[in-house]
């Protein structure tokens, strides 16, 4: 039964970085355009270089 | 230029467009000019890059950034650039768009309180998950110390998601409570709190049996609930001001130094605006320069046109059609007739919000239910044993059984799944309760010019006219811009005649345009002005020479769908009613034409208001649907209501259901979509109520365990869910 005292953290921990890259997600505003971002991977503009 | 151009900068305007303004502010005036584009007709990758590069290629554009979900195109720019030329840069590079008000938007862009619930939901979604893996670990046999530790975790963990996740429903308990009211979030925040504060009681004293899992799952489907209630809403809601934004309140001012565009509330009494042919009066007053005619259907429903000279009076919401005219204001902003309507509605709409949906129905007979259950579990068990933590226990699962969880998932998941239906075809549901309403219609009331017709005229008798004259005719009507002369001037081409030489042609405003043919001084247009007769149809005359002046009659066409939309609602029993402010023969000749027995003409605004209030007397549930000034107090009076996108402003606001395209066929499927998604909700309720009737006795018995609480309430919510999305 000792391993619980590892998974138990372990499992946690693993939930605890999904919810914090959602509510990273979430703050950067990536749903405001959900077809947009589906749709921009398609250009090439940006394929030599990023964006500045 | 590419400094503004960051990715950033519209996936966060707080945090990376205030550096970028600050960079700004160096190198020019500092002055925050947003420009919102709406870009009805993008759907690719190339449309994006294509939009972006036209734009950015502009001087005096900082930066441009395109929502394809949304449809627009967000600039940041140079004072001096004007959304008029951004339009022109993107027309040329094959890009349709249309200026939209910033200011009437900034609302939909921080949904703030949508992502609050996301953020919520997420939260509760990451804490039920765990504590469900914890709780397994007990059900499936779990003991003594490791129980015990199992159960302290998942209090770790609820506790604290709970403060956070399930506040909403505290507060509009909280709400309610202070009111002297119950409503449905009453039961969810007790069963909430004393699932969890007997928990820890339990596991305190190593009690056998923890309902953390249940307490937070509960929270998640409820607020999964809240989430798609709000989705569905947010987005009527931005639809509805993206049309109402695409009005931009601006007008030219005229002042000693010429004309200047200002923005519709800067106005005052006395100021002289200038209002060019196409455009609409922004305020009322009186004309005293110009001549041109004038369009009135959306305010009277008439469909024809008037003669507007120096010292006549207008109202907000005409439209002039041929010469520009310069008009005093004498009212503004929210004293102007179009405002002043607004108070015939407000006294129509408090009938109609005395309406209680069907949640609100089944939480008014539930909330007091789940208590009374409860309390007397709670005594029964007290007096049966005189132990409070058993009696207590019993209580709490009760309540847990009993909570709305599957309730408060049946209204919002069918009417998710309804209006995105809806939407697919064209029709965008503005309130919440509109469904229900509207399935309970069965008295149709439309109003005829803009709703029923297209509001744009057809010439009906070319065949009695000789084709010289209609070649004149031809000739005159291609110089024009008035309505009446396009529809000609198309139709007179469609039958394939070619236009006549005709010289010197001059558009007099509000009298018709004048050439010369042969020598012969020929005219087109008004009856008084041409000398023709007297007609009841709307009518242009032509004159050539000394020869008596003939008549091209118009009628208004029908909108697409109309005839087969009310062919299908006499069809399927529903009552329908033709009601308009035009003269009685233009609305008997209508109503025959459509097959419609039942009229109203030369109806008021009252009038139309008391006619709908009748026939709701009369035990009529009435759906009107209509787009003028005239019918915004039937509408808001009406049980529900529908109104064309072309509507004006006032009547979208008042009715419950806008019709984006251009077809009303659509308005056939709102009833039955309605019809079966009230079928639905009431299925639901149902399917929850079987689930109660089955678990309320266990609980009662105290023979149920967290786990079947568990089961039972995950199983009806998914039940119910599944059973909302057989509408899609």
């Amino acid at each position: 039964m000792n391993v619980l005292a590892y998974l138990i953290p372990v499992s946690l921990i693993l939930g605890g970085i999904g919810l914090v890259a959602f509510v990273f997600t979430v703050k950067s505003r990536q749903y405001d355009d959900p077809e947009g971002a589906a749709q921009r991977i398609l250009s090439d503009d940006y394929d030599d270089k990023p964006k500045s | 230029m590419t400094a503004a151009m960051r990715p950033g900068m519209s996936a966060c305007p707080a945090c990376s467009a205030a550096p970028a303004a600050e960079a700004l502010a160096d190198v020019t005036a500092p002055q925050d000019v947003n420009i919102v584009l709406s870009l009805p007709s993008i759907h690719c990758a190339a449309c994006i890059s294509g939009v972006e590069r036209a734009l950015s290629a502009q001087d005096g554009v900082l930066g441009a950034r395109v929502n394809l979900t949304l449809k627009r195109a967000q600039i940041e720019a140079l004072p001096d650039m004007t959304a008029a030329t951004l339009v022109d840069v993107l027309g040329k590079a094959g890009f349709e768009a249309h200026e939209l008000d910033a200011t009437a938007l900034r609302a939909t862009e921080t949904d703030k309180a949508g992502r609050d619930l996301l953020m919520r939901l997420a939260v509760a979604g990451f804490a039920a998950m765990n504590v469900m893996l914890l709780s397994v670990a007990v059900w499936s046999g779990a003991d003594g110390p490791t129980r015990d530790m199992f159960h302290w975790i998942s209090a770790a963990i609820a506790l604290p998601t709970i403060a956070f996740s399930a506040q909403p429903f505290f507060k509009h308990a909280w709400t309610a409570l202070r009111a002297g009211r119950l409503n449905m979030d009453v039961p969810i925040s007790l069963a909430i709190l004393l699932a969890v504060g007997t928990s820890l009681w339990e596991t305190s004293l190593s009690g056998k049996h923890a309902y953390f899992d249940a307490a937070i799952t509960l929270t998640f489907f409820l607020l999964a609930g809240r989430y798609l209630d709000h989705r569905t809403r947010a987005a009527a809601r931005s639809a509805a001001e993206e049309l109402a934004a695409l009005e931009v309140p601006r007008v030219s001012r005229l002042t000693a130094d010429g004309e200047e565009q200002v923005a519709m509330s800067e106005l005052s009494i006395g100021d002289l605006i200038r209002v060019r042919p196409g455009g609409r009066m922004p305020v009322d007053g009186e004309i005293t320069d110009g001549q041109s005619e004038l369009d009135r259907s959306l305010l009277t429903g008439e469909t024809r046109p008037i003669f507007a000279g120096p010292g006549q009076i207008v109202s907000a919401g005409e439209v002039n059609l041929t010469g520009p005219l310069t008009i005093r204001a004498s009212a503004v902003g929210r004293d102007t007739s179009l405002h002043r309507m607004a108070d015939l509605v407000a006294v129509a709409e408090s009938g109609r919000s005395r309406y209680t949906s069907l949640a609100d129905k089944a939480a008014k007979l539930y909330a007091p239910g789940v208590h009374i259950l409860s309390a007397l579990a709670f005594a029964g068990w007290y007096i049966y044993t005189f132990d409070l933590r058993t009696a207590l226990n019993i209580a709490a699962a009760v309540l847990i059984i009993t909570c709305p969880c599957a309730l408060g998932l049946a209204v919002p998941a069918v009417t998710t799944a309804a209006s995105g239906r809806l939407f697919r075809k064209g029709l965008l549901i503005k309130d919440a309760t509109a469904l229900e309403r509207m399935a309970q219609v069965d008295t149709v009331v439309f109003d005829k010019t803009g709703t029923l017709t297209a509001g744009t005229p057809q010439a009906t008798n070319l065949g009695d006219h000789s084709r010289r004259d209609m070649s004149i005719a031809l000739a005159l009507a291609e110089g024009s811009s008035h309505p009446l002369s396009q529809s000609l001037a198309t139709a007179i081409s469609d039958a394939g005649v070619k236009p006549e030489r005709v010289t010197d042609i001059t558009e007099i405003p509000g009298f018709g345009a004048q050439g010369v043919w042969k020598g012969h001084t020929v005219r087109l247009g008004r009856a008084s002005w041409v000398g023709g007769g007297e007609s009841h149809d709307t009518t242009a005359w032509l004159k050539v020479g000394d020869i008596e002046a003939t008549p091209f009659t118009f009628e208004d066409q029908i909108r697409d769908g109309a005839e087969a939309l009310v062919k299908q609602l006499q069809q399927d029993g529903f009552d329908v009613v033709l009601m308009s402010g035009d003269t009685t023969p233009a609305v008997e000749a209508f109503a025959n034409r459509l097959g419609i027995s039942k009229w109203v003409a030369e109806a008021l605004p009252e009038d139309k208001a008391e006619k709908v209030q009748a026939l709701t007397q009369d035990g009529a549930h009435v759906l009107m649907v209509g787009d003028g000034l005239n019918d915004t107090a039937a509408l808001a009076g009406a049980h529900a209501s529908i109104s064309p996108a072309t509507a004006l402003d006032a009547a979208r606001v008042a009715s419950d259901v806008v019709l984006l395209g251009g077809s009303l066929e659509p308005v056939a499927d709102a009833l039955s979509t309605s019809r079966v998604a009230i079928r639905r909700i009431r299925q639901n309720f149902s399917i929850a109520t079987w689930y109660n009737i089955i678990a309320v006795p266990l609980a009662v018995a105290g023979l149920c365990s967290p786990l079947i609480a568990a089961l039972a309430m995950s199983t009806s919510s998914i039940t119910v869910s599944l059973n909302a999305l057989r509408l899609r």
